[in-house]
């Protein structure tokens, strides 16, 4: 296998640190437990709001530790930007549709 | 395989870690549309029946969804720590770590299934004339309700199929340190399936 004749982009194997992953995992179970306190406590417009302020922190902390957005190439982030953007397009003219009937 | 072929008749084998990495991703944002289609449904129908929403949201049991969040969110932990483990060269640590990712899916699922059946005894499923008699917006949102986290249910399914058929690769050496491409591509599939249910969460679960 050692002298195989792969010939291919030889890709930098990075490992991210187990603890590192294990760090990620708690913050997410700590965001997790803020989003369902809050909703338990503060009902309706605050509850709402921290689920949509925490919410993409947490998505986040995925794309970039577990889904190793972080260590790709630019080029990843770039497209993960465009879907992003479309998705963001859709909703937004959407949502303006709907508010203005 | 492929690559003692080639060393035996002298082909040079092209590989393309990152054109497989790139559609991989390409994939992942098709699936982040179809969910998010989904999610431009729900938001305008909350926006037109919210107090609805709110009634229906009642419900759904509360400790059930952020079980199966922290269960999700452990299966991603898990599938990590399995892919870095064979790129560690650590296959049995690595097999090890992806069999506990898969027991997390079973576990996510057996709580689904219980979730459902205690819907299913209120009378609440799709195509339950039940659900016709209730308010527009309590309708739609059980019927969101299960469209989304039925969508999602098929996706942790064949999660764990192909975990299963990786989880065979690595045993038999196909997948191993130097060629680890297809278990990687498999964990990024499994944390778009988390990824997804965190969006759930909020959504159907802590609504009220």
């Amino acid at each position: 296998m050692h002298d195989s004749h792969a010939a291919g982009h030889e890709e930098h194997v990075h490992i991210v640190p187990d603890g590192t992953q294990v760090l990620v995992w708690v913050g997410l179970l700590i965001l997790t437990a803020i989003t369902v306190g809050a909703s338990v406590w503060f009902p309706g417009h605050v509850g709402v709001g921290v689920a949509l302020v925490v919410t993409p922190i947490k998505a986040a902390l995925i794309l970039m530790f577990f889904m190793h957005l972080k260590y790709e190439k630019p080029v990843f982030r770039w497209m993960f930007l465009v879907a992003v953007v479309i998705l963001a397009t859709v909703m937004g003219l959407t949502f303006f549709d709907y508010s203005h009937r | 395989m492929s690559t003692q072929a080639a060393a035996a008749t002298g082909h040079v084998v092209h590989r393309d870690p990152i054109g497989a990495k790139t559609g991989m991703w390409l994939f992942l944002f098709t699936e982040l549309l179809l969910f998010g289609g989904l999610f431009v449904i729900y938001t305008v129908y909350r926006h037109m029946h919210g107090a609805d929403f709110h009634e229906a949201a009642h419900e759904l049991n509360k400790v059930m969804g952020v079980t199966n969040t922290f269960v999700l969110l452990t299966s991603s932990l898990t599938m990590v720590l399995s892919v870095a483990a064979l790129q560690r060269g650590l296959k049995g640590r690595s097999l090890q770590w992806l069999a506990v990712t898969f027991l997390l899916a079973c576990t996510f699922l057996v709580i689904k299934f219980f979730e459902w059946r205690a819907k299913y005894h209120h009378h609440i499923f799709p195509g339950n004339p039940h659900l016709a008699e209730l308010p527009a917006g309590e309708d739609l949102f059980f019927n969101l309700y299960f469209m989304m986290t039925g969508l999602h249910g098929i996706h942790v399914v064949i999660g764990m199929i192909v975990m299963s058929v990786v989880f065979a690769k690595i045993r038999s050496g196909s997948v191993n340190a130097e060629r680890h491409g297809t278990l990687e591509y498999t964990g990024l599939y499994w944390h778009l399936v988390d990824l997804i249910w965190i969006f759930l969460l909020p959504l159907f679960y802590l609504t009220n």
